[in-house]
């Protein structure tokens, strides 16, 4: 059917003549397209391609513009996100529905003049023009997401924002007109409160948290903005969801807290996921949340900000010819006769007077030469004397990597795996911007062992959860030969394990693939930071495997020995008459002694370290030893039931009985006394090693350290 | 402790030979138990059955078994198994001696198979594991199998001019229909005993159907002998008793094999003994022993057809070189040259070729004319 009519589309089709268009009818149709009109019709380059993804945005943009307007004034983020169910008697194939997403942040809010400009025009930001790590950067995200809830809903965005603690909150209601690119205001008022009392009242969750002081406490968002908007979503758990989102911000984001009270009702159906199936990958499901009546609250793991970072100039290695040209035009703007020699130390950084005078030269012109009299040809000259001159990379303290304590921080309370290793690298800089890399993997524990790793992504401690494969770092992961590291990696593809694979970027300017931000540009320097980051995690995870390999042989073998040591013990009595109780504990203390190393737990270097946490304040390496998977050792040997000696060697064989209730870990060094996944010595130990973790400056050079 | 050996043949009676063997188990487990309660790694001293450790007497002309032995360790991943099959071994033994009782190498698996307590593994995994840790434990022992009460299958058959007392029960072997005695494989005095021998030598033949040639013509009331067969290579009942007949009753044996490696090596293990028994050569090896035939001159001597050639691969002739460098072959021109003989052939013969002449050829004319010529290898 199909191919008959492609067959007949093919055969040329008389067509019927009209007019043909001339210069003068085209001119009567050519006019200004706004930027929000573009946009509107092409809502997928911004991450609006589907209701479901429509939701993840939304959300994303309005919680990137929170963490960063917190770290900017220096407050500890609190974050609260809310989507409220608009639409709860839908039928249940419905493909999208109405919701209302509310992002509320106890950040410096925004003064009153702003707020059109912020809420109603797209590419309108305070972190385009400068060269400043941030996780917004175009000026887009969050009028972007008004746009789109406008457009499927008719609704206007509600903004609440409170820039002054004790003064009154501004109230508004904006839509954007999309042919002007400005905002209408249909509401304006000054009311007390903030944040909003009724999100406490939601839901029994919400009230239950609120009560506790945990939800909305007034006295701790003495600023803050809260930001509605309703939207045709979809909320659904898994891949590429609001919650993975979550998840992955507050393992990248170990100071921030965040409280997320999900819908009521979540999409059961599960029709082929144009996302998931995508985004092919493990999906290793984990997060230390808490739960409470459906409300997930991610705690904070760190009491530090990031330091903050220093806006820096450009690099004259960093610019494009025509951004050359555009910086002379609004230097002379600015200056009014400014000199070439003064705008080149001004406005790029590196540039000291001597260099600039020498650059001078270099073009033929005098260090007086006004900058705006330079022409584009001799600007062409600039351009290749910047290309070839040896200037210092640019300052890096304009990068807030998040640091390898934080990075263990997140992923212990993210993922819950027995081994943890993180590697910062030194800033390196692409086409003159610094950028630096960072890399965390976690392994083994309660991670799916038969998949494929799964990668989390971040730039700029944003988790990029779309287009993994057209990622440099996915790239990087797949370059790194795991093998070297005892994991199995089949030919040109991820590793596979029990392993969750974190690779961070910092950069004053994040190279993306699209405005959507999902995919980090394949530079060559990037990559190769990123697999330098990734090989040393990897080697320290080898050098763990082969210790926990040590171990585990040492464990099967005091498992052999134990085994045959009852059998013995009754021969002997029945020859000699000896009391089988006292040889049993004596082969017993024997065999514990010469397989001591299965109790013991071991550095890099194959040392034996002490257990105790509270003396941790290395870095770099974390690992829970009662996470320790028993996977070996629960193969070899079989479940073993009491021991039997004539009823006398119960005791000794405790360890036996144990191993037949729930297959731990023979070589486990700290035995849970209880059976529950998460036991409540886990969680202390979580509790402490997290602490630890915490603890001290942020991003030192990396050491390794087992407890 | 080969000399410990000898003491079990010379021990008068049953009850102390079961006394010295209950003795030497518990010297074994307190040794145990004492190391285990000291602190001190539990072992048990195994000799070594090996070529390594095997020695060649030529004063007596027997091998015999050398000082090498291992250490059996518990802790010890690969030996962990054995020590503890070892000990159940040993406490079975014990049993039995106590209990007046015998057992077969199958019936000692079964009594030594259970599940190790808390788990779901069997002591035994098979009768060859059980097979192979009561061998180690009578090098152990320093003990023989009878002594621990342990009894092989029977696999050997006897007829001829002698009467004996299995038991208690009268045998005249002159008497056995056309089936034979079923030679057991205890024949120690206390159960075998010789009461009339009329015989005058005893012909070995390698296998049963060679036997039943020489029986149904009656090859030993002609020649007033003692006719023996052990299915290949003679079980230690067999050779025990063949021993037996030598030395108590001074009786040649003369060995009818098949003329190939095989055959010079079940000679070799009738006269001078084995590797895996070494310790037991003193009780079991004939130095005087005889081989008859059949011999690689024999296919031209007693004119052969092309027929009865069975070629030799290439294990065999590298069988046959091994055996022409055992110490006791190596100096003996005499088998030399047979070995070189059997090589140049490049073919074996098995003893029943010689019916391709006439069905009762090896019986009527082959053997008497050879020991009338007295031509045998010795
Ligand atoms: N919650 C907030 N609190 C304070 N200021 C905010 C908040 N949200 C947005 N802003 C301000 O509004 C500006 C515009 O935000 P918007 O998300 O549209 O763009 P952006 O974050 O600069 O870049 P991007 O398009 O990459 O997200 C930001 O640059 C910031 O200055
Ligand atoms: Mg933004």
């Amino acid at each position: 059917m199909a191919a008959k009519e492609a067959v007949a589309m093919a055969e040329p089709k008389k067509k019927s003549v009209a007019p043909r268009a001339d210069a003068e009818s085209m001119a009567a149709r050519q006019r200004d397209i706004s930027v929000s009109e573009f946009f509107a019709k092409n809502r997928h380059l911004l991450g609006f391609d589907n209701p479901r993804k429509a939701m993840l945005t939304t959300v994303k943009e309005a919680v990137d513009n929170s963490l960063d307007a917190c770290e900017e004034a220096g407050i500890l983020p609190e974050i609260a996100v809310i989507v409220e169910d608009l639409e709860p008697g839908r039928p249940a194939t419905a493909k999208s529905s109405r919701y209302r997403v509310t992002i509320i942040d106890n950040g410096p809010g925004i003064v009153r003049k702003q707020v059109e400009n912020i809420f109603g025009r797209l590419l309108y930001g305070s972190k385009f023009h400068r060269l400043k790590m941030s996780r917004g950067q175009q000026g887009i995200g969050i009028s972007a997401a008004g746009m789109y809830g406008l457009i499927t809903t008719g609704r206007p965005m509600t903004i609440f924002t409170k820039p002054k603690a004790g003064q009154p909150t501004h109230h508004i209601e904006l839509a954007m007109n999309t042919k002007t690119n400005r905002a209408e205001v249909n509401f304006d008022k000054e009311v007390k409160e903030f944040p909003p009392k009724r999100f406490r009242d939601l839901t029994p969750g919400t009230r239950a948290l609120a009560e506790q002081g945990g939800f909305l406490t007034e006295s701790e968002f003495p600023t803050g903005t809260s930001v509605s908007i309703e939207l045709d979503g979809k909320y659904q758990r898994g891949r590429g969801s609001v919650d993975e989102f979550l998840e992955l911000t507050a393992i990248a984001n170990p100071h921030a807290r965040f409280v997320f009270v999900p819908p009521s009702r979540v999409t059961e159906d599960e029709e082929p996921d144009v996302l998931a199936a995508a985004e092919a990958g493990a999906a290793a499901k984990a997060t230390v949340t808490t739960e409470t009546n459906g409300v997930i609250v991610y705690p904070r793991g760190v009491q530090e900000l990031p330091p903050e970072t220093k806006e820096i100039q450009p690099h004259p290695k960093g610019i494009e010819l025509g951004i050359l040209l555009q910086m002379l035009k609004d230097y002379e703007l600015a200056e009014k006769g400014g000199t070439l020699y003064n705008f080149l130390q001004e406005r790029f950084c590196r540039v000291s007077a001597s260099t600039a005078s020498s650059m001078c030269d270099a073009i033929g012109v005098s260090s007086r030469a006004k900058a705006g009299d330079i022409e584009p040809p001799q600007a062409e000259k600039l351009y290749k004397v910047f290309q070839e001159s040896k200037l210092a990379p640019p300052p890096t303290d304009c990068l807030a990597p998040i640091g390898v304590r934080q990075m263990l921080a997140g992923m212990l309370k993210g993922v819950r795996a027995e081994f943890y290793a993180a590697s910062s690298r030194e800033a390196e800089v692409y086409r003159g911007r610094p950028f630096q890399i960072e890399a965390a993997i976690a392994f083994g524990g309660e991670l799916p062992g038969d998949e494929t790793a799964r990668v989390i992504r971040f730039a700029n401690r944003v988790p990029l959860l779309f287009q993994q494969s057209a990622c440099s770092s996915f790239k990087a992961v797949v370059e790194t030969a795991w093998k070297n590291y005892n994991l199995s990696q089949p030919r040109g593809t991820l590793p596979v394990g029990p392993l969750v694979i974190m690779i961070h970027m910092a950069s004053v300017w994040v190279p993306f693939t699209s405005e959507s931000k999902e995919a980090i540009a394949d530079y060559d320097e990037i990559r190769k930071e990123m697999k330098l980051a990734l090989m040393e995690c990897g080697r320290k995870l080898g050098t763990y495997l082969r210790k926990r390999q040590k171990m585990r042989r040492e464990g099967e073998r005091r498992d052999v020995f134990e085994r045959y040591i009852g059998e013995i013990a009754k021969a002997i009595n029945a020859i000699t008459g000896d009391d089988p109780k006292a040889i049993y504990e004596a082969l017993l203390k024997q065999a514990k002694s010469r397989t001591a190393v299965a109790d013991q737990l071991l550095d890099e270097d194959g040392k034996v370290v002490k257990e105790d946490l509270a003396e941790t304040d290395d870095e770099g390496v974390l690992i829970i030893p009662d996470a320790i998977a028993p996977a070996v050792a629960a193969a070899t040997s079989t479940p073993l039931a009491p021991l039997d000696l004539d009823g006398k060697a119960k005791a000794a064989s405790k360890r036996g009985a144990r191993k037949a209730a729930e297959p731990k870990a023979a070589a486990a060094p700290k035995r849970a006394a209880k059976p529950e996944p998460e036991s409540a010595a886990r969680t202390e130990l979580r509790a402490r090693a997290a602490k630890a973790a915490g603890r001290g400056k942020a991003g030192g050079e990396d050491g390794a350290r087992l407890f | 402790m080969a000399k410990q050996k000898t003491a079990a043949a010379t021990a008068s009676s049953k009850k102390d030979r079961d006394a010295a063997t209950e003795k030497k188990i518990v010297v074994l487990a307190t040794d145990v138990a004492k190391r285990s309660l000291g602190g001190r790694e539990p072992i048990v001293r195994v000799p070594t059955r090996a070529k390594s450790n095997t020695i060649w007497n030529k004063k007596k002309g027997i091998l015999q078994m050398g000082d090498g032995a291992q250490e059996r360790q518990l802790f010890n991943l690969g030996q962990a198994k054995s020590f503890m099959q070892t000990m159940l071994h040993s406490s079975s033994i014990k049993d039995l001696i106590g209990a007046e009782k015998t057992l077969s190498l199958r019936g000692m698996f079964y009594k030594g198979l259970h599940t190790v307590a808390g788990t779901k593994e069997k002591t035994f995994a098979d009768q060859d594991e059980s097979d192979g840790i009561l061998e180690d434990l009578e090098v152990s022992l320093g003990a023989l199998r009878e002594e621990l009460h342990i009894f092989a299958k029977k696999a050997g058959t006897m007829v001829g001019n002698i009467t004996i007392i299995d038991s208690g029960d009268e045998i005249d072997c002159r008497r056995m229909g056309s089936g034979g005695y079923a030679i057991p494989s205890i024949v120690e005095p206390d159960v075998i005993k010789f009461k009339k021998c009329d015989a005058k030598f005893v012909l070995h033949v390698e296998k049963n159907t060679v036997w039943s040639r020489f029986n149904e013509d009656r090859f030993w009331e002609k020649h007033n002998c003692i006719l023996t067969e052990g299915g290949g290579q003679p079980p230690r009942g067999v050779r025990r008793l063949l021993r037996r007949l030598n030395e108590e009753l001074g009786l040649p044996v003369y060995c009818l094999l098949d003329c190939d490696p095989w055959g010079h090596y079940i000679y070799s293990v009738i006269k001078q003994g084995s590797i895996s028994l070494a310790f037991e050569s003193e009780r079991l090896a004939i130095p005087e022993a005889k081989y008859l035939g059949i011999r690689a001159s024999d296919y031209r001597a007693c004119g052969l057809t092309d027929d009865v050639q069975i070629a030799l691969n290439d294990t065999d002739i590298k069988r046959a070189r091994e055996i022409a460098a055992y110490p006791w072959f190596e100096g003996h021109k005499g088998w030399q040259r047979e070995i070189e003989g059997l090589l140049n052939n490049g073919f074996k013969m098995e003893v029943e070729s010689l019916i391709t002449k006439d069905i009762s050829y090896v019986t009527e004319t082959y053997v008497p004319e050879r020991l009338k010529k007295k031509d045998w290898l010795d």
